[in-house]
């Protein structure tokens, strides 16, 4: 069998294409979770970013309305949940638990008059210099501009962390709320801002999977992806570079998985279908284990309300 | 002017009054989001929430509807009071309906009294499997409950599919995705005739009166309202935190094992490829609608069972998607969150006079 070398190449950038949506979410929940928000409503608000963006695509029939729409839905999402958890102070588990059902009811309800409509063709960029250089061409051109942006994402995320004032205050206020607060910093403010940011990337995490993965609307099409993009944040231990990594394993999973049974592995499928699942509690077993490492790296406020007393 | 107090302490009264206020503001934001649609919203809200249960049929469904509902709130109850996040009670759910069924296929052409305990009790045993894994991982290995238990929902509802498409699947069957009928003695008899309730409901009500008593007057229970509170007192006070983990799962596990067993000997009598529409998620927001109180939870089961028989209600006559459901139970649980804040803080209305 000879294996052309631009088809690895191939396989390779589907890998990384199917990452991205993972990559988006998680770098968005991780902002999220490094201020002390644990925001369990990533699948919900996803599948909301999903039907926003392929309905406004379908009405407007701008890609870029649809694109921004996707990410505005996510972030008015996910303004529920800021409400509830800051202002009204409620548990942050249950409270993502019911941006989900939420979330899926009502995509699932504006979605029912575009259930077969086909998708449009999102432009790529570079396509041109996808023959020329044999194996890095396809991998590295002829994607979209949603996909250049995820792979940078983890990049800018940790330099914005690390680097700049804005990421400082981000990470004191998750690690110590009460002496951010007496720095003067407001805690309210920055959880809603890191909530409602994590609400942007998860629409466009969603937008990207109904108008660019696979460009038309299905229900429940994230499939669980953003309950993985959940456990890549844990798996990451709240740095940015390693869910690049997570992202890359779990993407290999779905892609693999499509490979296998394209040339007739006998496995059920369904026990394809289920191995980015069980991976993913494997994964989350290896890296929970030392619990003295898990500790270190969380945001030491993560999940806890905050309540200023005046 | 308004102006708002923190209380001294959390209202009692307030406790068990927010549900209620959670479910009038779920139906007024209901009926305006039936108004956005174009719907008529007092019309709309008659077809989800009164019409399906006008007849003895619909009180029938209804109440079936509440049995795996009620039991597996209850079941979570017991993990939510200790401040353990089983979320995948949808899983053992399925996995108890795999094991029962199974057993129950053993017997396929046989009768006989034996049966159906056996059936019952593969059932709670499977659902204590499956919510171990959570359980023991959680554990030994430090690992978030939340998620593993909610990955285990998918691979549960492959396993299944794996099993009633392939191995298990009924022979004479013309392929469909389903196995052979269960023989009569492993079904849970019929309560009425013409009428879907079955004998499961049964197992909801034992499940209340137990989880009442051992919540109230056991020193388990009161251990594990501890543990909910603090674990840091429950471990100075000398409790087993590892062992308490382990037991809430096994109950949680179990309850959510028996209503699947409800499920797939109950009317339908045989495992296919979809017994539980989402039972297991929506047990979520009828275990905090109830408070985490057995009393509070019967009720809670049947409001919420309604949202299931008012989706499809309204999909018939007024062609209103049946999601509609799935957002009002997101709605109920967002409102009564919402409405919490009054447990802990006062609103006074002051006069314009300083």
């Amino acid at each position: 069998m000879i294996i052309d070398i631009n088809f690895i190449g191939l396989i390779i950038a589907s890998i990384m294409a199917s990452a991205v949506p993972l990559i988006l979410a998680s770098c968005g929940e991780l902002i999220t979770e490094r201020s002390g928000v644990l925001n369990l409503g990533v699948e919900g608000m996803m599948i909301i970013g999903a039907i926003s963006g392929f309905a406004l695509m379908t009405v407007t029939g701008s890609l870029i309305i649809a694109i921004f729409g996707a990410m505005l839905a996510g972030v008015l999402i996910s303004t529920i949940f800021a409400f509830l958890t800051q202002t009204l102070i409620t548990n942050h588990v249950a409270t993502g638990l019911a941006l989900t059902i939420f979330g899926i009811g009502i995509s699932a309800m504006i979605g029912k008059n575009f259930v077969g409509i086909p998708g449009k063709e999102f432009p790529v960029l570079f396509e041109g210099l996808k023959d020329i250089i044999p194996l890095l061409g396809p991998i590295l051109f002829g994607h979209s501009i949603v996909f250049y942006f995820a792979f940078a994402l983890p990049f800018i995320t940790s330099y914005f962390l690390k680097k700049t004032k804005i990421g400082l205050i981000v990470r004191a206020v998750g690690d110590s709320p009460e002496s951010a607060s007496n720095q003067g910093i407001n805690v309210r403010l920055v959880r809603y801002a890191c909530i409602l940011y994590g609400g942007a990337m998860s629409g466009l995490a969603g937008a990207y999977l109904s108008m660019i993965y696979t460009p038309q609307w299905i229900e429940n099409m994230t499939g669980g992806r953003g309950w993985i993009a959940l456990a890549l944040v844990v798996f990451s231990t709240w740095n940015p570079i390693k869910i690049l990594i997570g992202a890359m394993i779990f993407g290999g999973l779905t892609i693999i998985q499509f490979h296998m049974q394209a040339i007739g592995v006998r496995i059920p499928v369904q026990f394809l279908t289920a191995l980015p699942y069980v991976v993913t509690i494997i994964v989350l077993v290896v890296i929970s284990r030392d619990s003295r490492k898990i500790r270190l790296s969380t945001p030491s406020s993560l999940g806890k309300s905050f309540h200023k007393d005046n | 002017m308004i102006k708002i107090v923190k209380r001294d302490q959390p209202s009692r009264a307030i406790f068990f009054f927010t549900p209620v206020l959670a479910i009038f503001l779920t139906l007024v934001a209901g009926g305006l989001i039936f108004f956005i649609l174009g719907f008529k919203p007092f019309e709309a809200l008659k077809f989800f929430f009164i019409v399906p249960i006008a007849d003895k049929y619909g009180f029938s469904e209804l109440l079936l509807k509440a049995t795996p509902l009620c039991l597996i709130a209850i079941g979570l109850s017991f993990c939510f009071k200790s401040n353990n996040w089983n979320i995948g009670a949808e899983g053992q759910l399925t996995f108890g309906a795999i094991v029962s069924g199974g057993v129950a296929l053993l017997f396929y052409e046989q009768e006989g009294f034996y049966i159906l305990p056996i059936v019952i009790l593969a059932g709670a045993i499977g659902g204590m499997m499956y919510a171990s894994i959570p359980a023991i991982l959680k554990t030994y290995f430090n690992t978030n409950e939340i998620l593993v238990s909610l990955m285990l929902v998918y691979v549960s509802k492959l396993i299944l599919d794996y099993l009633v498409v392939g191995p298990w699947s009924n022979p004479e069957g013309f392929n469909f995705p389903e196995t052979r009928q269960f023989s009569d003695s492993a079904k849970l008899p019929l309560l009425f005739e013409g009428l879907r309730i079955h004998a499961g409901i049964f197992l909801a009500l034992a499940a209340v009166v137990i989880s009442w008593f051992v919540f109230y007057k056991t020193y388990l229970g009161f251990q594990m309202k501890v543990s909910g509170f603090s674990l840091k007192t429950a471990k100075y006070a000398g409790y087993k935190g590892k062992k308490m983990i382990i037991l809430v799962f096994l109950i949680s596990g179990a309850c959510a094992g028996l209503a699947g067993v409800g499920e797939i000997t109950g009317p339908i009598g045989q495992l296919h490829r979809e017994i539980s529409p989402d039972y297991g998620f929506t047990a979520i927001i009828v275990a905090f609608l109830g408070r985490l109180h057995p009393v509070g939870i019967i009720f809670a089961s049947l409001v919420v069972a309604i949202t299931y028989l008012g989706a499809e209600t309204a999909q018939i006559f007024m062609q209103i998607p049946k999601y509609t459901g799935q957002v009002f139970q997101g709605m109920i649980l967002f409102f009564l969150l919402a409405s919490d804040y009054l447990l802990f803080f006062k609103i006074k209305f002051i006069g314009s006079k300083k």
